[in-house]
């Protein structure tokens, strides 16, 4: 049977951690203290199945995150995806201007810090479809590795990736859509070739006689 | 120098600072910032701004909700296998 002191004194560090994935897969207080309290129940149940050696807070992560799905993700769901608009790679980046904002002798830090607030974090990340949420938070903010993601979430490294891709760009783009509310960035989208991209939305197609070089 | 171009950086940006490059791949992504400031500018903002999510999403469990837990898990019953 496992012991309750050991697997409170191994487990309790990461209640704050937890709590907030909580919060942010949630989106609500309530149904995030159900999670945890869920979660925690479960871990300490199955805490003799637990590899001692092994990563015990990934361990516990799968656990939030298989609990979620399976108990919260059916009775918040709603339209995904398709309002995820594309945007282009490096949003925020190129709307601030790209090397304008050190020629002004800023740091990245100093604009950054200006530019969202933590409520507006927040909120960007609640807007982002469940699926993408799940994956920006699980590796920017907690850290994880595709693979544990992976695992986590029972899908391919693949679909990982596409996820944090268009999660992460979504998250610019309402933190963009924010900082403009505020009047930080202009109104217009300003796009600033500095890497000489080519922009995401594919053009019309050469017409067959033009030539390319 | 190198046949690494500032689109291919691009392409690596978000492997590499979620450190899932191989380790060649992620010195010739290195060897490239060394001498393309707009590209390390790039990635400069990215980590940064990797950070500031990060920095600005931490949580405290409230004290009654950790009460709440521990109380519940000492009126548990582990599985016994």
């Amino acid at each position: 049977m496992a012991n309750l002191d050991g697997f409170v004194e191994a487990t309790s560090p990461l209640m704050d951690q937890l709590y907030g994935a909580a919060l942010r897969m949630t989106r609500n207080a309530a149904d995030a203290e159900d999670l945890i309290q869920e979660t925690f129940l479960r871990a300490y149940r199955g805490y003799e199945r637990f590899e001692a050696g092994t990563n015990l807070r990934a361990w516990m992560y799968r656990i939030l995150t298989n609990t979620y799905i399976n108990s919260y993700r059916a009775k918040q769901r709603r339209p995904e995806e398709s309002d995820l608009a594309d945007v282009e790679d490096l949003y925020l980046y190129r709307r601030l201007g790209g090397l304008e904002a050190s020629q002004r002798g800023r740091s990245a830090e100093d604009e950054l810090m200006d530019l969202v607030t933590d409520s507006e974090v927040q909120d960007a990340l609640e807007a982002l479809p469940e699926q993408f949420r799940v994956a920006v938070l699980l590796a920017d903010i907690e850290g994880f590795s595709y693979k544990e993601i992976a695992e986590m979430l029972g899908v391919p490294i693949g679909t990982v990736m596409s996820r944090l891709h268009r999660g992460r760009k979504g998250l610019q783009k309402a933190l963009g859509d924010f900082a403009t509310e505020r009047g930080l960035l202009p109104r217009e989208p300003v796009t600033v070739a500095t890497m000489g991209e080519p922009p995401l939305e594919a053009p019309d197609p050469l017409p067959s006689d033009s030539v390319s070089d | 120098m190198s046949d690494h171009t500032c689109n291919d950086a691009l392409t690596d940006l978000y492997q590499y600072l979620d450190h899932e490059l191989d380790t060649e791949t992620r010195a010739i992504v290195e060897r490239h910032l060394s001498s393309c400031s707009p590209c390390l500018e790039a990635f400069d903002f990215e980590a940064e701004l990797r950070k500031v999510i990060r920095d600005r999403s931490q949580e405290r469990v409230p004290d009654e909700l950790r009460a709440k837990v521990l109380a519940a898990l000492a009126a548990c019953e582990p599985d016994i296998d």
